[in-house]
């Protein structure tokens, strides 16, 4: 037992008693899980609210006061008591296991990420994260790709040519946004030099600088994976309403359809929670030194927690309101953003983040704040290149290139001759 | 392809997807305050049309009958047959409906009936609030048409074509 606690609570060893770790980390599970579960049904109120808000209407306000708190409730209670559909065409074994697939790597993710600052209690430091694992990163990029399984295998199971042709486009989908997606957070491995998320955290909160300060288009091409991972809009394709029924869970009713949307909303809150902690410097309140290998106090953990909690809401929002904004990808669009924009931009990007890294430490500079303000001021410059330069003139249609004078041309010649040839139809 | 393909004649050397992106998360941002729109129903109402043409009223005499002469006027003008009448005849030999409903189901709510009834007695309303447990709850007979009591429709007037 010593050692199993011993390999769970890496990469420190074990400074607490047993029991108290064991404690700890039940109850950590317990409120991990309870916070979470709450919260994903919230999401699916916030997501009503914020599309109402955005769409000048009010959204639910008849359940729960004006603020519709208890629509979640509601929700849950109406798909309980609705029928539960079998179709007889279904591929049973997998149509059950499907929706169980999809939510559990969701879920599973949660417990490598740390929530607040390490808690110098009177046993000894205990550290807010589940399971503290010291290959936590790569735990965290291994399980959300598993979520893919859920809707393939849903998408496969129902036997349904537009539940097959949402599956088989998330199965695209997630694959392609997967590399880029792995591909994008090298250079935070390069700068943290651990693939612990806490190390992570505590290099960005050591260093006074964030990476999504330093490590900017790193930050975007995450972001836009991390869309694409969660198959929200502008990358819903899997679902397509207009394409394809309602895609992966057509066949799906009652419980086992609102397992979809919560494994979503699951997602989407671990890629928030994802953001904060890889980008946004996690628990780290600006201008606070949490003092990392002793912990603080008990409030301090309690303001790191709220503090990572808003860092995750703030996204969870951007994720709402994007959707609310930008309209669905066309399929070609999305593979080659992502094939031949997204992958060959992380991939240059590693490497010139490993020569500035190389550059400085030849030239003697300590990692640090100032190392940091460095590689800040060459990202600003990036940024620059990549946003303003390197964009212009990119329309989404091709998404891949610059459409040229003459292909625009050969495109309004056809369609003025198509015009000219049948003046009845349209304009 | 079939369809015509609209080419938009973009600008595109100054075209970004990301920056066009930033001003519509601005523009939906801008949104997220800015005032409703929603009406809430059961507690708020548009107000209605003074032509709508909703639930069917029969108007009566002062004495409390029914305007109703049973010329069968309506019933053959009703496009969509859902007025049942069978006429009846008193012994001073005023005719009135024995049998007066009208199925609110099938009626298209034209007006017809109310156009062509020379006792202005059948009208249609200014009443869109029809619900019922059954269905031939809503076949709507003498004794409810004369209960009705909210306002009937204005009829459309050639002489005053805006209504004003």
């Amino acid at each position: 037992m010593p050692a199993v606690a011993a390999l769970l609570q890496a990469p420190e060893p074990a400074q607490v008693p047993l029991g108290v770790f064991l404690l700890a980390t039940v109850v950590k599970m317990i409120v991990v899980f309870t916070v979470y579960m709450v919260g994903v049904a919230l999401l699916t109120l916030a997501e009503r609210k914020i599309s109402a808000w955005i769409q000048d209407r009010h959204g639910p306000n008849r359940v729960g006061g004006k603020l519709g708190l208890l629509q979640p409730a509601a929700d849950g209670v109406k798909n309980i008591m609705k029928e539960e559909t079998m179709p007889g065409h279904v591929n049973k074994p997998l149509f059950l296991l499907a929706p169980i697939l999809a939510f559990v790597p969701a879920l599973l993710a949660w417990a490598v990420i740390p929530f607040g600052a390490p808690w110098a209690s009177r046993w000894g430091k205990i550290t807010m994260v589940v399971a503290d694992l010291p290959v936590g990163f790569l735990f965290t990029l291994a399980i959300t790709s598993l979520g893919v399984y859920g809707i393939v295998l849903a998408g496969w199971a129902s036997n349904n040519k537009y539940a097959l042709l949402g599956g088989l486009r998330s199965s695209a989908q997630m694959v392609s946004y997967e590399i880029a997606m792995g591909m994008s957070l090298i250079p935070v491995l390069l700068l943290a030099g651990n693939v612990t998320l806490s190390e992570i955290v505590n290099q960005q909160a050591g260093m006074h600088l964030w990476n999504v300060l330093t490590l900017t288009i790193s930050f975007f091409i995450f972001m836009v994976a991390a869309f694409a991972e969660t198959n929200r809009l502008p990358f819903d394709l899997p679902e397509a309403e207009s394409e394809l029924v309602t895609g992966y869970h057509t066949e799906y009713s009652a419980m086992k359809f609102s397992m979809f949307p919560i494994s979503e909303y699951a997602n989407m809150a671990t890629s928030s929670a994802m953001m904060a902690t890889l980008f946004f410097g996690g628990w780290d309140i600006p201008f606070m030194r949490a003092d990392n290998t002793t912990g603080v106090s008990f409030l301090g953990v309690l303001l790191s927690i709220g503090i990572f909690g808003l860092k995750t809401l703030f996204f969870i929002f951007v994720f709402i309101w994007i959707r609310w904004t930008l309209p669905r990808f066309r399929y070609d669009q999305l593979m080659s953003l992502g094939w031949k924009f997204m992958l060959p931009a992380a991939l240059t990007y590693i490497v010139l983040v490993a020569s500035i890294l190389l550059a400085l430490d030849y030239a003697g500079v300590p990692r640090g704040f100032v190392s940091g303000l460095i590689m800040l001021g060459v990202n600003l410059v990036l940024v620059f290149i990549a946003f303003v330069i390197l964009d212009r003139g990119r329309i989404i249609s091709p998404a891949y290139g610059r459409a040229t004078p003459q292909q625009l041309a050969r495109l309004r010649a056809v369609a003025a001759a198509r015009t000219h040839l049948s003046p009845q139809s349209g304009d | 392809m079939a369809i015509n393909v609209k080419v938009v004649d973009r600008p595109v050397s100054e075209v970004s997807y990301v920056r066009a992106t930033l001003k519509g998360m601005a523009r939906t941002f801008k949104h997220l305050f800015q005032e409703k729109v929603t009406t809430h129903y059961p507690e708020q109402k548009e107000s209605i049309s003074r032509r709508w043409r909703g639930t069917h009223r029969m108007l009566t005499t002062e004495t409390g009958k029914a305007k109703c002469v049973a010329c069968g006027l309506c019933p053959t003008v009703c496009p969509a047959n859902c007025i049942k009448l069978v006429p009846g005849e008193d012994e001073q030999g005023n005719r009135y409906p024995l049998i007066f409903e009208i199925d609110e189901f099938r009626c298209i709510f034209c007006g017809y009936c109310q156009e062509v009834c020379p006792e202005e007695a059948i009208h249609v309303g200014r009443h869109y609030e029809n619900s019922e447990y059954s269905r031939e709850g809503f076949v709507y007979d003498l004794e409810r048409l004369m209960q009705q009591t909210h306002p009937v429709c204005e009829m459309w007037d050639p002489a005053d074509p805006k209504g004003e």
